[in-house]
């Protein structure tokens, strides 16, 4: 792997990782498995890429994604808490509703950025030379997502969040609408995977109906990585090793594209095969190693 | 203080699995009283004290706590008023916050929740204070979590985390039946101080008679959904476990002779 290759994956590590901070929040903290990500991803996209070729400013386009994105994660939390479908089925559903309202949001499935303003000019604006702006853009936004992150759940609501994953009877009976809780929380989550997208739009030029594919499987594999290598005994802990999970992921697959064996190459297009089944093989480890070890 | 008016609860109902399971209940309970609530497995208890606690509505009948009409109330607004403590240990608390956060999310019951702190600063000596009277050793262990402690260790944090905002109604359901005899023995202390110290309305389910007997103001037995039995004062002092077993024996046949009661 070339050096510049292994910026790029650390550049992706960081921008995707604010969406497995997301995904972890519901995956692990709330306990709710959802797939509305693998839509609300090219929902921020698409957000942001039209506002900015409409003339809006690109952090202004920012925030108006992650509040799409929240949105969308309101109504899948919604439609599991209120209308009692099942989380992982009502998650599909807005997923594939999205589909339909990204392609509508950019009347087609892409838009391209050529020649806009994004959040990248401010600082080459400042003399960094264009191939670092990624990395720094991508690392303060992902260091505040962070911060915002185990400082929110540090406070008096975040707590309840916390409870509402760990023990919901015991919740309820401390006066906390968990209804609520999840609907804030699933929302939040995909606000931060909404931003994520909307920041790898401005920075690949072009927001696609189809990025968010294999998002949810990314993420998931991201937050397992994290976990196995950095630990997650605290919360703060835990944010920390779904973010460097998801830089460890990135430079795992651009390391895997780059092998060879014999002539045969890994494509592009193998990632999310590769990830599926490095999340069954993490999924199914603990159960193997068990089974092993009654023998 | 609590009134019950009329209380009807089916299970499926219209189906064939239908339970009726709460009979047209009336039961009024003054301030400051503690009602120790017998009967046999399924005789409505649980039913009775979820009923209460909004963890689902009666068919038909009123509810008033405090004489304000809480029949519409869902659970987590009825927890201004209530607190509860399951017999599972493992209900009470979170096992992956610590003992202080767990302490902290108590010390909020009901009120609203913000972007302050979840576990203050200055809440820290306080919980170490409360923790101190359990004798258990928890007050050096703020930040352990809870997880890690015993089951009795956790009905005892529950107990605490129960009564450290005065509730109007304290509903105890078989809240030592999973504990071995000696900690059994030492929470029903517990509760018994905490109820005394704050004068706590209380309802304690239970199926150990003696305990039914000795302890509370008033003692009501259950059967089949409705109150068999209502003792208080003078007749409840006098009451023996002879007494209430026979009472079980007249309602239910003989046929209930291996209840777990029996063997208390
Ligand atoms: N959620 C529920 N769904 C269906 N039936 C229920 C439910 N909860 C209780 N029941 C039924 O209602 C009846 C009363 O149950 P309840 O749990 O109140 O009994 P209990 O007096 O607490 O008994 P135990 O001493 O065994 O705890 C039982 O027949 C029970 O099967
Ligand atoms: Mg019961």
């Amino acid at each position: 792997m070339t050096w510049y290759a292994a910026l790029g994956a650390v550049e992706q590590g960081l921008v995707y990782g604010i969406m497995v901070i997301g995904v972890y929040l519901t995956f692990r903290i709330l306990d709710f498995p959802d797939l509305t990500v693998d839509g609300s991803l090219p929902l921020g996209a698409s957000i942001s890429a039209v506002a900015i070729t409409h003339g809006v400013n690109p952090y202004l386009s920012l925030v108006i994604a992650l509040a799409g994105g929240f949105l969308a994660g309101m109504i899948t939390a919604i439609l599991n808490t209120k209308f009692k479908i099942l989380h992982l089925l009502a998650s599909i559903l807005t997923m594939i509703a999205l589909y339909s309202i990204n392609i509508r949001i950019m009347s087609g499935p892409n838009v391209a950025l050529l020649g806009q303003e994004t959040v990248f000019d401010a600082v080459i604006g400042f003399g960094v030379p264009a191939h670092l702006a990624g990395l720094i853009i991508f690392g303060i936004f992902a260091l505040i997502v962070l911060s915002f992150i185990i400082w929110f759940l540090g406070s008096e609501i975040g707590q309840a969040i916390l409870a509402v994953g760990d023990n919901p009877q015991m919740i309820r009976s401390l006066g906390v609408n968990t209804h609520t809780i999840i609907i804030l929380g699933v929302g939040l989550s995909n606000g931060l995977v909404a931003l994520s997208g909307a920041l790898v739009a401005q920075n690949q030029g072009a927001a696609d109906v189809g990025m968010g594919i294999g998002t949810i499987v990314a993420g998931l594999a991201s937050v397992i990585i994290g976990e196995t290598l950095f630990g997650c005994n605290t919360i703060a802990r835990a944010f920390i090793a779904a973010l460097l999970g998801s830089v460890v992921y990135r430079l795992a697959i651009a390391l895997a594209l780059g092998l060879e064996f014999g002539g045969f190459r890994f494509n592009p297009s193998d990632l999310n095969l590769i990830t599926a089944v490095l999340v069954i093989s993490a999924l199914i480890a603990p159960n193997l190693k068990k089974r092993l070890m009654q023998r | 203080m609590i009134g019950l008016n009329g209380i009807v609860k089916y299970f499926h109902r219209g189906s064939v699995n239908e339970v009726f399971a709460l009979d047209n209940i009336d039961l009024q309970i003054e301030e400051g009283d503690f009602v120790t609530v017998i009967g046999s497995n399924g005789a409505g208890k649980s039913t009775l004290l979820n009923c209460i606690a909004g963890g689902f509505f009666p068919d038909s009948g009123k509810i008033l706590i405090n004489s304000q009409d809480v029949t519409a109330w869902p659970e987590y607004k009825r927890a201004k008023l209530i607190s509860r403590v399951f017999q599972d240990p493992l209900l009470g608390t979170c096992p992956s916050a610590t003992i202080e956060q767990n302490m902290a999310l108590a010390s909020l019951r009901g009120k609203k929740r913000g972007l302050a702190r979840g576990v203050k600063s200055r809440d820290r000596d306080r919980f170490r204070e409360e923790l101190k009277q359990l004798g258990l050793g928890l007050d050096k262990r703020l930040l352990d979590k809870v997880g890690l402690l015993s089951g009795g260790q956790r009905q005892a944090l529950t107990m605490l985390m129960a009564t450290m905002l005065r509730p109007d109604v304290l509903l105890l359901d078989e809240h030592i039946a999973a504990l071995d005899p000696k900690t059994a023995n030492q929470i029903l202390l517990l509760t018994q101080e905490i109820v005394k110290q704050s004068k706590l309305t209380t309802l304690m389910i239970t199926h150990n008679m003696k305990h039914a007997i000795s302890f509370g103001n008033r003692l009501i037995m259950l059967h089949q959904g409705g109150i068999l039995l209502d003792l208080k004062g003078e007749e409840k002092k006098n009451l023996t476990v002879k007494d209430l077993l026979a009472q079980f024996y007249k309602t239910q046949g003989e046929e209930l002779a291996l209840d777990s009661l029996l063997l208390n």
